[in-house]
C-alpha cells in the first residue's frame, strides 16, 4: 500500500512534469482495496480493472518502474508505450488489463471466466470496476449470463462515491450497489474499502464462492480517492471537508497503526517500508527516464499477429507512396522523412505542464474548491 | 465435390474445426436448440453439445465481449450475431476492444475470435435489418474482414478465420445462405486471407464486386460480353482484410478501367476506398475515371419496389462499365 501511494504520489508529479501524458487516474486513498484483493488471489487468478490500475497491477507484482514507463510512453513501459495510464497490462502477473471504456471490462471478465471454466481450471477471475461502471449496459448484461453460466468470476465495485465528477445519489436510483445485481441471481455483500483486512476477508469469501461453489457474487467495497478523477478536475462537487473526514480513515496510516498496536510491526519496520517504497519509486522515475522513445518504424507491430496470408493488412498513406503498414520496415525513404517530421511535434517538454483543472476547456474560469499543491 | 449450400458449407467449416481444435466453440443468440436464425448452426448442438454450443441470451455487446475474455485466455470463440444490424450493439466490444487489445497491449494478448454475421437487403426488411456494414469494419485497424460470395469460398474462408490468432469479422449475405456450389469434399484446405479470386478473365474493363455484388458483377460481365461485346474481368477480393490489392492493381494496369461494386452506402465505402488506392497507384493506366456502383444513399425503404431501386443490379453495373468505356448504354 505504501508503495502503491508513493507510486501515485510521483506520478502525479510527474505528470505535472509533462513527462506522464493524456489523462492520469490515480488511485491514492483506494490503496486498501487493491490491496486486500490481491493479497488473497492465487497466481493463476486473473485481475481485470478500469483505467484506474496502476496500483493494482503493482499489487499483482509488476515492477513500478514498468508501470512508470508506460506512463512515460516508453518502450521499457507495461505495453510499450502504446497503452499509456489507462491501459497497464501484464500477462505474465495475470493483470488482464486496464480498459479506458467504463464497464468495458465487465464482459471480458465474464470471458476470462468461461475460458477457466471451459478448461477444467480452477482459476478465479476479479473483475474491479467503479460505481459509475454500475449503470452500464455491460453491467446487466454480465451479470445476467455470469450467473446463468455459473461462472467463475468474483465483480468487487470499487465505490469512491463518484462517477467522475457526479455522486453516487446523482447517478444510481439503487444507491446500495452491492444489491443491484440481485435481480440477476447475484448477490451481494458490502465492505470498508478503506480497511485492508476487511477487504481481504471479503474478498477470500467471495474467491472461494466463486471457485468452489461456481457461484459468482458482488462485493461492494466503500473507498476513496483523495484526488480529482484526472487531474484535469478542479472538483467542484465536493467539499474539501469530506476529503478532509476520509483521509482520517487512511488505509496505509490505520493499517500502520493496528501493526504496531499488535506489536506485528515497530516503529522502525514501518519507516523501512516507506523507505523502500521511497527508494523504489525513485528508481522507477529514473528507469523510465532512461527508456527509449518507441522507434518509429515500430509503429505498426502488433497490430495484427503475422499469419502466412498475404495482401495489405493496414495501409501507410502517409507518403505519396503509399505501402503497407505491416511492412515498416521496407518503408519508402519519403514515408520515413514524413514519420520523423510528424514525431517533431512530440519534442521534450520543458517546464510545469499548466494545470488542466483551471486550464481545460471545460473548466475554462472554473476556480478549484480542492487542489493540492501540484493541482491535481 | 459435392453440391452444398453456403449455410451448410459453413456449417461443415466450424464442425470440422470444432472436430480439429477442442478450444473451438461456437456461441450466440439461438444458435442452439433453436440452430441458429438462418440455421447455419444445424445440428451442431447434436454433435457437440452445450459446452460447445452456447445460446445466449440478447446482449450483444456482452456476448462479443465474453469472446474476446475467453480468446485471451486461450479459446478459439466463434460468436455469432444474428445480423450486422445488432453488430452496432457490440462495437464498443468490437473495436475499443477485440480490434484494440492486440496493439494496445503490445502484442501480450491476442483476440482469435470469429465474429460471425449474415446482413445485406433485398427482404423487405426496412431500415433496422438490411445494412451492408463492409466498410465500417474495414475501417478498423485491426480486424481481418471477409465476405465470401460463393460456397466454396465461405467454408475455406471460415476455417481459416477460426485458425488465424486475430480477431476476424465475417460477413455473409443472408440471400446467398440458399445458393448452391461446389465445395470440395472433406476437410478441404482453408484459404488464404488476402487473395482475390479472378471470376472471369477479359481485358476491357475490372469489375470488383464484393459480398452478394460478386455475383452480380459477374452477371453483368456475361452482358456486357453478350450484348456489348466487351470483355469484363470479374474480381471477387474474397477478404478486405487484408485485401489483395495487388491482383485488383495488375487487373486495372491491363484493363485501365475500374468500377467497383457493392451493396452498402456510398460515402466512405468499400468503393470510395478502393478508388482511392487505385487512383493513388495507378493513376497513369488509368483511361477513365473510377467508377462506383453502391446501394443508394438512403435508409433501405420496406416497399419491395423501393427496396429494389435501392439495392445495385447488374443493369447499374453495366451502365458503369460502359461509362469507363465511353460507350452509350
Amino acid at each position: 500500500m505504501a508503495l502503491i501511494r508513493r507510486f501515485e504520489e510521483e506520478a502525479g508529479r510527474q505528470y505535472q512534469r509533462a513527462k506522464a501524458g493524456g489523462f492520469l487516474h490515480l488511485g491514492i486513498g483506494e490503496e486498501a482495496t487493491i490491496v486486500g484483493t490481491t493479497s488473497v488471489m492465487r497466481e493463476e487468478d486473473f485481475l481485470i480493472g478500469t483505467y484506474r490500475t496502476h496500483g493494482h497491477a503493482i499489487a499483482r507484482g509488476t515492477e513500478p518502474k514498468r508501470v512508470m514507463a508506460e506512463l512515460f510512453g516508453k518502450v521499457d513501459g507495461t505495453s510499450g508505450g502504446r497503452g499509456g495510464s489507462m491501459h497497464i497490462f501484464d500477462a505474465e502477473k495475470r493483470f488482464m488489463g486496464g480498459y479506458g471504456i467504463v464497464g468495458g471490462n465487465l464482459p471480458i471478465a465474464a470471458g476470462l471466466a468461461l475460458g477457466s471454466q471451459y478448461k477444467g481450471e480452477d482459476a478465479v477471475t476479479v473483475c474491479m470496476f467503479g460505481d459509475g461502471a454500475s449503470n452500464t449496459g455491460n453491467f446487466g448484461e454480465t451479470m445476467n449470463l455470469a450467473a446463468l453460466w455459473k461462472l467463475p468470476v468474483l465483480f468487487l465495485v470499487e465505490n469512491n462515491l463518484y462517477g467522475m465528477g457526479t455522486s453516487v445519489e446523482r447517478h444510481s436510483a439503487q444507491t446500495d450497489l452491492s444489491k443491484k445485481a440481485e435481480g440477476y441471481g447475484i448477490s451481494g455483500t458490502r465492505v470498508d474499502g478503506m480497511d485492508v483486512l476487511a477487504v481481504r476477508e471479503a474478498v477470500a469469501e467471495g474467491l472461494r464462492l466463486a471457485r468452489e461453489e461456481q457461484r459468482p457474487t458482488l462485493l461492494e467495497a466503500f473507498t476513496y480517492r483523495y484526488r480529482g478523477h484526472s487531474a484535469a478536475d478542479p472538483e467542484v462537487y465536493r467539499e474539501r471537508e469530506e476529503v478532509e473526514e476520509w483521509q482520517r480513515k487512511d488505509p496505509i496510516e490505520t493499517f500502520a497503526r493496528r501493526c504496531r498496536e499488535a506489536d506485528v510491526l515497530g516503529e522502525r519496520e514501518v519507516q523501512q517500508v516507506r523507505d523502500a517504497a521511497e527508494a523504489e519509486v525513485k528508481a522507477a522515475v529514473e528507469f523510465a527516464e532512461a527508456s527509449p522513445e518507441p522507434p518509429l518504424a515500430t509503429m505498426y507491430e502488433e497490430l495484427y499477429a503475422r499469419t502466412e496470408a498475404d495482401g495489405w493488412y493496414a495501409v501507410d498513406e502517409r507518403s505519396p507512396e503509399p505501402h503497407r503498414g505491416e511492412r515498416e520496415d521496407e518503408i519508402p525513404a519519403a514515408a520515413q522523412e514524413l514519420a520523423e517530421a510528424g514525431a517533431a511535434y512530440a519534442e521534450e517538454p520543458t517546464g510545469e505542464r499548466p494545470n488542466p483543472a483551471t486550464h481545460g476547456d471545460a473548466q475554462e474560469g472554473t476556480e478549484p474548491r480542492v487542489s493540492s499543491e501540484d493541482g491535481t | 465435390m459435392a453440391q452444398l449450400r453456403m449455410r451448410e458449407a459453413l456449417r461443415d467449416a466450424m464442425a470440422e474445426e470444432m472436430r480439429a481444435d477442442e478450444s473451438v466453440f461456437v456461441m450466440g443468440e439461438d444458435v442452439a436448440v433453436f440452430q441458429g436464425a438462418f440455421k447455419v448452426t444445424e445440428g451442431l448442438l447434436e454433435e457437440f453439445g452445450e459446452r460447445r454450443v452456447r445460446d445466449t441470451p440478447i446482449s450483444e455487446n456482452t456476448i462479443v465481449g465474453i469472446g474476446v475474455g475467453a480468446a485471451m485466455n486461450g479459446l478459439r470463440p466463434i460468436v455469432e450475431l444474428m445480423t450486422v444490424n445488432f453488430s452496432l450493439l457490440a462495437l464498443d466490444q468490437i473495436v475499443n476492444h477485440a480490434a484494440a487489445i492486440p496493439y494496445m497491449f503490445n502484442g501480450q494478448a491476442r483476440v482469435p475470435m470469429v465474429i460471425r454475421m449474415p446482413g445485406g437487403g433485398g427482404h423487405q426488411l426496412g431500415p433496422t435489418h438490411s445494412h451492408s456494414f463492409e466498410a465500417l469494419f474495414l475501417q478498423v485497424p485491426g480486424l481481418l474482414v471477409a465476405c465470401p460470395s460463393t460456397p466454396a469460398d465461405g467454408k475455406a474462408l471460415l476455417k481459416a478465420a477460426i485458425r488465424d490468432p486475430n480477431p476476424v469479422v465475417f460477413i455473409e449475405h443472408e440471400s446467398l445462405y440458399g445458393t448452391r456450389g461446389e465445395v470440395p469434399d472433406g476437410d478441404g484446405e482453408p484459404l488464404r486471407f488476402g487473395e482475390a479470386a479472378v471470376r472471369r478473365q477479359g481485358d476491357d474493363v475490372t469489375i470488383v464486386g464484393v459480398l452478394k455484388m460478386a455475383q452480380v458483377a459477374d452477371k453483368a460481365a456475361e452482358q456486357l460480353a453478350s450484348e456489348h461485346g466487351i470483355a469484363a474481368e470479374v474480381i471477387d477480393p474474397r477478404t478486405l482484410r487484408p485485401l489483395d490489392l495487388d491482383t485488383i492493381l495488375a487487373s486495372v494496369r491491363k484493363t485501365n478501367r475500374a468500377v467497383i461494386v457493392e451493396e452498402g452506402w456510398p460515402h466512405g465505402g468499400v468503393g470510395a476506398n478502393l478508388a482511392t488506392l487505385i487512383t493513388e497507384q495507378a493513376f497513369d493506366y488509368l483511361d477513365a475515371p473510377v467508377q462506383r456502383v453502391t446501394g443508394a444513399d438512403v435508409h433501405m425503404p420496406y416497399s419491395k419496389r423501393l427496396e429494389q431501386a435501392a439495392i445495385p443490379h447488374e443493369e447499374h453495373v453495366v451502365s458503369a462499365a460502359l461509362a469507363t468505356l465511353a460507350i452509350d448504354p
